[in-house]
């Protein structure tokens, strides 16, 4: 049998408009209980208006030996940056 | 009046049940919250002890707010401090049920769901108080003790409704709690004044809606509810309190006890 509860990686919103960011993983036994903890563990200074949890078995990651096939053919790709464009100020931030 | 009768019937003015009243609910909450906070570091999981430390915190910042407002309305210029860590056992006024012993982890959840129910109740009636300090203390309260009872409601029911293990110990914490819930429900002069004044609900009237707050959950945590409602009491009216409460005292006071006035 196994006792460990599974882990759960918590993503937090810090505010309306703001995309999820992960901060950090937790145990717990179900995904209700990982949001009350994710409340509890990463939400008591205020952080969030709310909360994503996934079990982390569910995520699938890239391998990191296979960063070179994987990253390294765009690191020669300079026009792919939109640094070629003239920004009227008008637009503001992007 | 002769002297005679007023000894044996002190009447209690409006001011002193006021008073009364605060300290019942800022002691209910200093000594759960104290309680909880012995678990700080001790918790089954990591998250477990950050939930609880919180609901501790909760609990104590509760505490403040009430036993300031008891302070304040006594008129002595003692402060909230004052009224935790300079009191004797039979100055308080906290529930038996919140002074008994953490036991283990189910017994701890099962006595923090039988007063978070509680306690839910009674902070939705007083957000109406004619008393607009209790009213706002209420206001901030119930959010939080909202989140308590959503955590404990679901922890008992994973318990109970868990191993053969959990539900025998959540059976037996059950057992060993449910005749200090009815002191919650009984009602005196105090209570009376508080009522007639529209500062605090009579608790009788509590006594329905939590019954179906309670039973709805253990229900569900395939738990049963012991049929005697003979009710253990004494904690409320400074009577008679466990002897659990003075050991608890010595531990919380004793730093105010043994460098008087220290700060830091």
């Amino acid at each position: 049998m196994k006792n460990e509860w599974p882990l759960w990686e918590v993503f937090i919103r810090g505010q309306h408009g703001m995309s999820h960011r992960h901060v950090g993983s937790l145990h717990a036994p179900d995904a209700e209980m990982a949001i009350k903890n994710a409340r509890d563990v990463y939400t008591r200074r205020n952080e969030g208006v709310s909360i994503w949890v996934v079990e982390a078995a569910a995520i699938t990651a890239s391998s990191p030996s296979d960063k070179g096939p994987l990253y390294e053919p765009s690191e020669s790709k300079v026009y792919r940056h939109p640094t070629f464009f003239d920004i009227p100020d008008e637009v503001g931030a992007m | 009046m002769t002297a005679a009768a007023a000894k044996a019937q002190p009447a209690l003015t409006q001011q002193e049940a006021f008073v009364q009243f605060l300290l019942r609910m800022g002691d209910n909450t200093l000594i759960l919250g104290h309680r909880v906070s012995e678990w700080c570091g001790h918790a089954p999981v990591l998250e477990e002890d950050i939930a609880l430390a919180n609901i501790a915190l909760d609990l104590i910042g509760q505490t403040q707010i009430w036993l300031g407002l008891a302070a304040d309305v006594q008129g002595e210029g003692k402060s909230a401090d004052d009224l935790a860590f300079l009191r004797d056992a039979w100055d308080f006024r906290n529930l038996l049920l919140v002074e008994m012993p953490n036991g283990d982890f189910g017994q701890t959840l099962m006595r923090q769901f039988l007063f978070d129910a509680w306690h839910g109740l009674m902070l939705e009636q007083l957000k109406s108080s004619s008393d607009e300090r209790v009213a706002a203390i209420a206001e901030k309260a119930s959010k939080e003790v909202a989140y308590h009872f959503e955590r404990s409601a679901e922890t008992v029911i994973s318990l109970g409704d868990g191993t053969e293990e959990s539900h025998n110990r959540m059976q037996a914490a059950l057992d060993y709690l449910w005749p200090y819930v009815g002191e919650m429900f009984l009602s005196d002069e105090i209570d009376a004044a508080m009522e007639q004044a529209g500062i605090a609900p009579d608790p009788t009237t509590l006594r329905d809606a939590y019954d179906t707050r309670v039973s709805d959950v253990l229900a569900e945590a395939t738990l049963t509810i012991p049929e005697s409602r003979f009710a253990q009491k004494g904690g409320r009216t400074g009577q008679m309190h466990t002897e659990h409460l003075g050991h608890l005292l010595t531990q919380m006071q004793w730093l105010q006890r043994a460098y008087p006035g220290a700060k830091w």
